[in-house]
């Protein structure tokens, strides 16, 4: 079948793109944009084909990769609805982040390294949602987090780029070693089985297989995902990260690669037990609660995004604990298009603003820049999840899941959702709304077209996306039962049949935290929350002192390790192993010097001496 | 007193041990291949006294070819020892110790 070579060629051009770049056309600005954005269009357009072909009908394409005895690992790359669904996603969203990245990063001295980059994130986050198997998705999983690390540090001569990118890494490095634990334990309770497909219907046959070490594997495998998709408690990298190019945070901080951790848990949702499962839905939702708490008093526009990305994550963990893994995966969807945008106007009024992040120093553009007010307010109703929006959609989901099962994280899951819409209108007011608070503000303008048209592109999604049928394609990916409506005008509804009391509350949240949100920011010069919550902002705005917490905790503990290893290396493996055998030796040699005394004659007597021990024993005997 | 085979070969050895006392104890480079030669020639003894008690040409053959090397091997090292007293004035084997420790 003709299509067979399309995965392979989605997977692989971007990864050509970034090689070429990196090897011929440093210098050549133009043609670096070209081939990378190139690359992703066009893996884009693939995606559509491989779409309609392998929609309805699963397929794996694979190659033997390692054969080493009893240890069997295949390259494969595995098409069905959920990958292509992702895929779409990575290249649709990915285009377009390209091609704004043309407009935002002009100028930059390394503009080819970034689209290098850019490319080879690009190459690994697809090679995660197209593995088949544990050990390639690994292997694929590091890659981005590489790939993350090059871009959040792209200014490393800023010091603050340059620990965030070393922070995210560390700290995405402390879940990547539970994913590895996890992995090894089920290869050795499957006796070598990495396949998705395999694993699964091996559990599906015989459930107790896995035994007493299902859950143990299966939180160890949630590690993974703690980490890539900064859950609590190693969610302190996220906010970090915004410290690289807006593109990169809308990219990978809020569209892809964070969406890996839940990509990976629906991927795998087989394995996860019943309690594994409530473990999860909790960290899930305490994340949600923690960073929609810390996004309300925080003053830097991309932190108050990067809070509402960790709580949005939270929440599609939560719906993943809560066995809705398509729910999550829909709202993964959503949110993807949506914050994007989101980021994306971010960038754009940060560009009109000569990077300037603080929202108090803004104020009133929404004349200046009309079409990413307008985008931008399309993305916050999304968010907000306002009918008939997509976030509504994709929310609401969730919501009903948690409404079915479990009534605390229900009433957690929309006291979130008020507190997301109360933060978000907070940054709309102060920032569109008002008069100006600087001086900048009088010289912003709209960006230029590049970076406009995507905005306006993934607007359209951020409305569409509820009701074109994502959830029922992924209905139909991850779950076998279960009816969805058919039609825009029955989907456009269908919330408010199948569960209207999770519907009518996140309404409700949306309306309370909206009147909120108007009553103090619509006209405020500055922030009315200290005076009012006193301790409890002073500690929102500091992240509930995580990182400080993390500070004499864990890296003090590092730190003291780390000089007891210093002092166990200088004194007792150089000091002492080493310098006995050095010493040793250098002693020996210094006495066996003395045997060379440079006299032709000792010589010569110790060779007759020789000579005569010699013929003694031979004939001696 | 019948001069047998034994009596060349003790003369041989006297020679021989003469010759590494020489080597061994004097100074003078000269003197010392002199002491050299004088080894070579006690092994050209010996073998000329095998060569006769044993009726056959062996021995002398060997001889002929170790007065050839020898003559060779005095012309190379006359030569060194000409050419490094030109450069240290001595031809001592005390002075000549630069390769010490």
């Amino acid at each position: 079948m003709k299509y067979e070579v399309l995965p392979w060629v989605i997977l692989f051009l971007p990864l050509v793109a970034a090689g070429i770049i990196t090897l011929f056309t440093l210098k050549n600005e133009k043609v670096s944009a070209t081939l990378s954005v190139g690359a992703i269009v066009i893996g884009f357009f693939a995606t559509v084909l491989c779409f309609r072909a392998f929609r309805f009908s699963p397929q794996e394409f694979t190659i033997n990769w390692l054969d080493l005895g009893t240890l069997q690992v295949d390259f494969g790359l595995r098409l069905d609805p959920l990958s292509l669904m992702m895929l779409l996603i990575v290249t649709g969203v990915g285009s377009l982040i390209h091609i704004y990245s043309i407009g935002y990063m002009k100028g930059d001295p390394a503009f080819s390294r970034f689209f290098a980059c850019l490319s080879l994130f690009t190459f690994s986050m697809l090679g995660i949602v197209l593995s088949n198997n544990f050990l390639q998705m690994f292997i694929f999983w590091e890659l981005v987090g590489v790939s993350s690390y090059l871009l959040i540090g792209f200014w490393f001569e800023k010091a603050s780029a340059a620990d965030a990118a070393k922070k995210a890494f560390l700290t995405n490095r402390v879940g990547d070693f539970g994913f590895m634990l996890g992995i090894l334990i089920l290869w050795v309770t499957l006796h070598g089985t990495l396949n998705f497909e395999l694993i699964k219907h091996y559990v599906q046959d015989n459930p107790a297989a896995l035994g007493g070490a299902a859950m143990l594997a299966g939180l160890l495998i949630f590690c993974g995902a703690v980490g890539k998709s900064a859950q609590f408690p190693l969610h302190v990298w996220l906010p970090d990260a915004m410290e690289g190019p807006t593109p990169v945070s809308a990219l990978i901080h809020a569209a892809t690669m964070v969406a890996a951790g839940v990509y990976m848990l629906c991927r795998v949702f087989f394995i996860f037990t019943p309690d594994a499962l409530t473990v999860i839905s909790w960290v899930g939702g305490f994340t949600a609660l923690l960073a929609a708490l810390i996004a309300v008093q925080q003053n830097d526009i991309k932190r108050i995004l990067a809070y509402s990305t960790l709580s949005q994550l939270g929440y599609m963990v939560m719906g993943v604990g809560l066995a809705a893994p398509e729910a999550g995966m829909f709202h993964l969807t959503t949110h993807a298009f949506f914050k994007a945008l989101l980021f994306l106007g971010a960038g754009s009024v940060i560009h009109a603003m000569h990077h300037e992040q603080d929202i108090w120093k803004m104020g009133a553009l929404r004349k200046k820049m009309p079409v990413t007010y307008w985008t931008f307010m399309v993305g916050t109703l999304a968010l907000a999840g306002v009918w008939p929006l997509s976030g509504f959609f994709s929310k609401d989901a969730i919501l009903a899941a948690a409404h079915h099962h479990s009534l605390p994280l229900f009433i957690l899951a929309v006291g979130v959702a008020g507190l997301t819409t109360f933060y978000m209108f907070r940054l709309v007011f102060v920032t569109f709304f008002g008069e100006a608070k600087s001086h900048d503000v009088d010289h912003a303008h709209e960006s230029p077209g590049v970076m406009v048209w995507p905005l306006r592109v993934l607007a359209i999604l951020s409305i569409i996306a509820g009701v074109i049928g994502i959830e029922g394609l992924f209905a139909g990916a991850l779950k076998s039962e279960g009816e969805h409506p058919h039609g825009i005008v029955a989907q456009l509804i269908y919330p408010f049949q199948h569960a209207p009391v999770a519907a009518c509350s996140g309404l409700a949240a949306f309306a309370i935290g909206l009147f909120a949100a108007w009553k103090l920011y619509a006209n405020a010069k500055s922030d009315p929350l200290p005076a009012k919550l006193g301790g409890l902002s002073r500690a929102m705005a500091n992240r509930f002192y995580f990182d400080e917490i993390y500070e004499a905790t864990v890296i003090r503990i590092h730190d003291a390790i780390a000089t007891i290893s210093d002092w166990i290396d200088r004194w007792i493996v150089e000091g002492l192993c080493l310098g006995l055998v050095r010493g040793g030796t250098d002693l020996t040699g210094r006495a066996l010097r003395l045997a060379q005394t440079g006299n032709l004659q000792t010589y010569a007597f110790l060779f007759v001496v020789g000579v005569a021990v010699v013929l003694w024993f031979v004939l001696g005997k | 007193m019948n001069v047998g085979l034994e009596h060349y070969l003790i003369v041989s050895a006297l020679l021989f041990a003469l010759g590494l006392l020489g080597v061994i104890t004097r100074r003078n480079l000269i003197v010392i291949y002199m002491s050299l030669e004088l080894m070579l020639n006690s092994a050209n003894l010996a073998l000329v006294s095998f060569s006769r008690f044993n009726d056959n040409l062996n021995g002398q053959v060997m001889v002929f070819f170790i007065i050839t090397v020898a003559a060779a091997e005095v012309a190379v090292g006359l030569a060194l020892i000409v050419a490094l007293y030109r450069k240290r004035q001595s031809a001592h084997v005390e002075d000549l110790t630069s390769m010490k420790y």
